[in-house]
């Protein structure tokens, strides 16, 4: 049913994104790719892939951005991918019932024998969060790693989607956002977690946590303070030995 | 956007056949073209149904899975897909009826109705066909209030030259088909100049700032793409067309797609019908057409592009 359902699900599973730690490896994106080419959604079909234009189907697309100018401009690695919206228009334009958003935990997911491959689901996401795999003539989507998180063959550590269990810089946490008390709402509170796009009041469940201030520079702290700076500096050390 | 031929060609010649069956039902209803008339209502109404037909298989050109479209009838409670395959295929039945009752010169009140009843599932259908445009937030160019009504007004427009021609080739012309087609297309040119006006001038409801939200730090720009080669995405909704072509090809929806109709519909205003004018200006009217629509696709930009930094 693309009817989202009745009751907003208590449980929501998604994502926070920490933007001041992600360093732009791309090893969430090609851990998702690992894991899902294999997974709930499989395959996720590459087209040309030893060739000169490869291009194929990925739930996770990391951007690299520059934001504002001079000292105060920062360079921002961004991943992106579904959202797991709380009003997810890609499920009510589904003219199948393929797209559906779950009651239990919020995932969005795809019923890919039910998809007729209309596209409009992935027109109505402002967010790009849905591929279109031409071989198989599906949408494709995110999951959730809905089959590592519940998944009681692998060890209970290992129940997280696959792009956060990869990150080198635990920049990605996964968690309950409809539990105030779970970790990574408090994370989100802490930091100021925000919505992305929130114009199109979709309602993400994902949050990104924006880049910290920035710390002043030793030197300039230094300076702040009255201290001797350079050569000076060298000087009054010298003669403090 | 990219204008997908199939979807280009469903949207212009479903709207013409859904406007020529609404004015052939509603001469039919109102008695404007008499009922025994077997050969042309056979014709006429068996275009428009043609049309229609042709549109909706063209529409199935597109999926990824054509054979599980019987699928797309289940969501109307909340998609505007389903709901237009739904009124697509109820409009068949009334539509069906009145063109066998055409051609078998069956007479009498009940017909009248079953005419009416067709007509307005016909516009109800363009209706729904234009609100999974309008619908859709991430496309400001088409999430707006004249999306629909334009919809409405080219199979009204488009239909009532098909009228004025098909009527004029089996004697049956009269001039308030070219009076209807002269008012609609005058309508529409306003409409759609309104429409580019108004799409022309908006400030973005989407930025590149407010879609990642580092708009904080001031202006944002994209400085690594995530992917070297094209993907589904950015072929998708990444589709632009140089203003210069877009400027040439509103020209000539303007020139050919209204000029031309609005000219052949006045000449026969006053020199009387004529089949030869009336075609012309129908085929004008379905150049024009399919120019806006490949226009109402190249031109909108999707949100998603924002990640991608373009404004």
């Amino acid at each position: 049913m693309t009817s989202l359902p009745a009751t907003a699900p208590m449980k929501k599973l998604g994502l926070v994104i920490d933007l001041d730690t992600c360093v732009g490896c791309h090893a969430c994106a090609v851990n998702c790719k690992e894991w899902n080419t294999g997974g709930e959604m499989a395959p996720l079909t590459d087209m040309d892939p030893y060739g000169a234009e490869p291009e194929g189907v990925w739930f996770n697309r990391v951007h690299g951005y520059e934001a504002g100018d001079g000292a105060n401009g920062r360079t921002v690695h961004f991943p992106r991918s579904c959202l797991h919206c709380e009003t997810p228009a890609c499920v009510t334009v589904c003219p199948t019932g393929a797209s559906y958003k779950r009651e239990e935990d919020g995932i969005v997911l795809v019923d890919e024998d039910k998809c007729i491959g209309c596209k409009l689901c992935s027109w109505a996401c402002p967010y790009g969060a849905r591929e279109f795999d031409e071989t198989v003539g599906v949408m494709k989507k995110c999951t959730l790693c809905v089959d590592r998180i519940y998944n009681e063959t692998i060890p209970e550590a290992e129940r997280v989607p696959a792009c956060v269990s990869t990150c080198p810089a635990s920049a990605r946490h996964f968690g309950d956002l409809g539990d105030p008390n779970s970790d990574v709402s408090k994370l989100v509170a802490e930091r100021g977690g925000y919505d992305l796009a929130p114009e199109f009041d979709y309602k993400p469940t994902n949050k990104y946590l924006p880049p910290r201030e920035r710390m002043p520079s030793a030197p300039a702290a230094a300076e702040a303070a009255g201290e001797p700076q350079g050569l000076l500096k060298w000087v009054d050390r010298m003669l403090s030995i | 956007m990219n204008p997908a031929p199939s979807v280009i060609f469903f949207t212009t010649l479903s709207g013409l056949g859904y406007g020529l069956a609404f004015w052939l039902a509603i001469a039919r209803a109102f008695g404007a073209i008499p009922a025994e008339t077997p050969w042309f209502g056979a014709i006429s109404l068996g275009v428009a149904l043609a049309l229609v037909s042709a549109g909706l298989l063209s529409s199935t050109a597109h999926l990824g899975h054509p054979e599980r479209a019987w699928r797309a009838f289940s969501q109307w409670r909340t998609s505007w897909l389903s709901r237009e395959g739904v009124a697509a295929v109820v409009t068949f039945i009334p539509l069906g009826l009145l063109w066998l009752a055409w051609m078998l010169g069956a007479t009498g009140g009940i017909w009248a109705f079953v005419a009416l009843l067709g007509a307005a599932l016909a516009l109800i259908t363009v209706y729904c066909t234009g609100m999974i445009y309008q619908s859709l937030k991430p496309i400001q160019a088409w999430a707006t209030g004249w999306t629909t009504p334009i919809y409405l007004l080219f199979a009204l427009m488009t239909g009532a030259h098909a009228v004025a021609a098909l009527a004029a080739w089996f004697g049956y012309g009269a001039s308030w088909q070219a009076s209807a087609a002269l008012i609609l297309t005058v309508a529409l040119a306003i409409a759609k100049l309104m429409y580019w006006r108004s799409v022309d001038t908006a400030t973005p409801f989407s930025t590149p700032e407010s879609a990642t939200g580092l708009g904080r730090f001031g202006k944002v720009r994209q400085l690594e793409a995530p992917h070297v080669t094209e993907n589904y995405i950015t072929r998708e909704m990444g589709f632009k067309v140089a203003r210069k072509h877009a400027a040439k090809l509103r020209m000539i929806v303007y020139a050919i797609g209204f000029g031309v109709p609005t000219l052949v519909a006045m000449l026969m205003l006053i020199t009387g019908p004529s089949a030869l004018l009336a075609t012309i200006g129908v085929l004008a009217a379905m150049v024009g057409a399919i120019a806006e629509r490949w226009l109402f696709f190249a031109e909108a930009k999707h949100a998603v592009m924002n990640f991608y930094g373009e404004r």
